[in-house]
């Protein structure tokens, strides 16, 4: 199938949009906008969390032909701030064979450790292995280094970059430095009250 | 059968009055709402048994049917004004109302025609009792498991939509919280047949013996009456949270708390 991988076209959530945008197979775009713009509400809806008006496609496949847990592991958010519910981190893995926690900064040892020991910064990259497991064709991707210093910045910025080469992923980047979104992105949308416009970083 | 005069309740009814004073007394602040609970017992039990009165004098099926109602829709508005969070519109009240009806009617009208098999079925000496019984406990193991489905389902929607987003499905995403109101629902039941005999001898089995009833003959009545209530509650509970749960999530597996209203204050 040609065209993009995924298309968002006159997206409607929570009083907001229109919203259109499209990424191709193996694309970062970065999403920027200032807070309250509604951009973590667009991936929400992105990831049929939310109801919304307007189409989602996936490969030229639209949202509601799909059941909704498979969408989501297909289209996967990563939000700014992930929940864990059971007491150990490996408990949140569907097996133990996690290649991403290495060149993320982490030992084998991780998946043992316990969720209430974790910090804010671990949390994150961890819920990003956690979400590659699921091996996502979209990854739409809510400011996923608030939390970390510039070198896990730097190694997770790696390990996104390298997934989207391998598997041929789309890449959704909310951002708020626009340093980070010009390394990172190769195209550009800007969050308006009118819609998504694309633009420089 | 020894009957109780007046002034056996009276003598009863001293004790309570004593208490109370004891309470204005010592400042306790209870003496208040202790008198008033006191009243509302004396009062409505001697309507019920004016009505019960009348109701066993008759045998048409119809009243005992419209009494049954009656039990019905009280049971349904105790546990609807129970919940914290309830469901909005006619499912506040007609998700626990239905769940009662299925399960305490069902297994009320499976006991008196088979295991009671009393001619005719619906005799209202039988059938009001044991309905009223099964009510009273299906009604609070419901009420128990609903207000901790959606409490905890409020408390953690971020985790619910966290486990979503992962792929999870409405019902894996649940699960847990599930487990734990249906725990809520159904605990006060397991222990009271758990602590049947040792701790406490069941008030029914006590009233039965007390009437002058052999002590095996209240014993068997007994185990019946509890489990029925615990096959009741069970049911009623179960399908009450199935129902519930599902009334959480829409057809996209999204978790919706817009169908539930804010808390009372």
């Amino acid at each position: 199938m040609s065209g993009p991988l995924l298309r968002v076209s006159r997206l409607v959530t929570h009083q907001r949009g229109p919203f259109d945008l499209s990424i191709d197979a193996g694309e970062c775009v970065s999403l920027r906008g200032p807070s309250g713009s509604g951009k973590s509400l667009l991936l929400r809806a992105i990831a049929d969390l939310d109801p919304h008006q307007g189409e989602v496609w996936l490969d030229g496949v639209p949202c509601e032909q799909i059941p909704a847990p498979q969408w989501r592991r297909q289209v996967a958010l990563l939000p700014v701030e992930s929940q864990w519910w059971q007491d150990k981190v490996g408990a949140h893995f569907p097996d133990e064979d996690c290649p991403w926690l290495i060149p993320l900064g982490f030992d084998e040892t991780a998946l043992g450790w316990q969720v209430s020991r974790l910090s804010s910064g671990e949390k994150q990259r961890l819920a990003l292995a956690r979400a590659l497991m699921n091996r996502p064709r979209v990854l739409l991707l809510d400011e996923p280094t608030a939390s970390l210093d510039e070198i896990s910045a730097a190694a997770l910025e790696a390990v996104v970059a390298d997934y989207r080469h391998a598997a041929g992923a789309a890449v959704l980047w909310v951002s708020h430095s626009a340093a980070q979104a010009a390394r990172v992105a190769s195209r550009h949308y800007q969050l308006t009250p009118q819609g998504v416009r694309e633009g420089k970083p | 059968m020894i009957t109780l005069s007046v002034f056996d309740l009276s003598l009863a009814a001293l004790l309570v009055l004593i208490l109370a004073a004891l309470s204005w007394h010592m400042r306790l602040g209870l003496e208040r709402s202790l008198l008033i609970a006191a009243l509302r017992t004396v009062v409505q039990l001697s309507l019920i048994g004016l009505v019960l009165k009348t109701v066993f004098a008759t045998t048409g099926v119809l009243w005992v049917a419209l009494m049954a109602v009656v039990m019905l829709a009280a049971a349904g508005y105790e546990v609807m004004a129970r919940q914290q969070r309830r469901l909005k519109g006619w499912w506040g009240y007609g998700l626990g109302t239905g769940a009662m009806f299925i399960s305490s009617f069902a297994v009320t009208v499976l006991a008196l025609f088979t295991m009671i098999g009393n001619q005719p079925w619906y005799e209202p000496q039988y059938a009001i009792p044991l309905l009223g019984m099964m009510l009273g406990n299906t009604m609070s193991g419901i009420a128990l498991a609903l207000d901790r489905l959606t409490q905890t389902a409020w408390q953690q929607r971020a985790v619910i939509e966290q486990r979503l987003m992962l792929g999870q499905t409405r019902f894996d995403a649940i699960d847990e919280i599930r487990r734990e109101a249906m725990r809520s629902g159904m605990m006060h039941i397991i222990n009271a047949m758990a602590a049947a005999g040792i701790v406490s001898l069941p008030g029914m089995m006590t009233g039965q013996i007390l009437a002058g009833a052999p002590p095996m003959e209240a014993v068997k009545y007994q185990i019946l009456i509890m489990f029925l209530i615990t096959a009741g509650t069970g049911f009623g509970v179960t399908t009450a949270l199935w129902l519930a749960s599902r009334r959480l999530f829409d057809e996209r597996h999204r978790l919706r708390l817009d169908v539930l209203s804010a808390p009372r204050q």
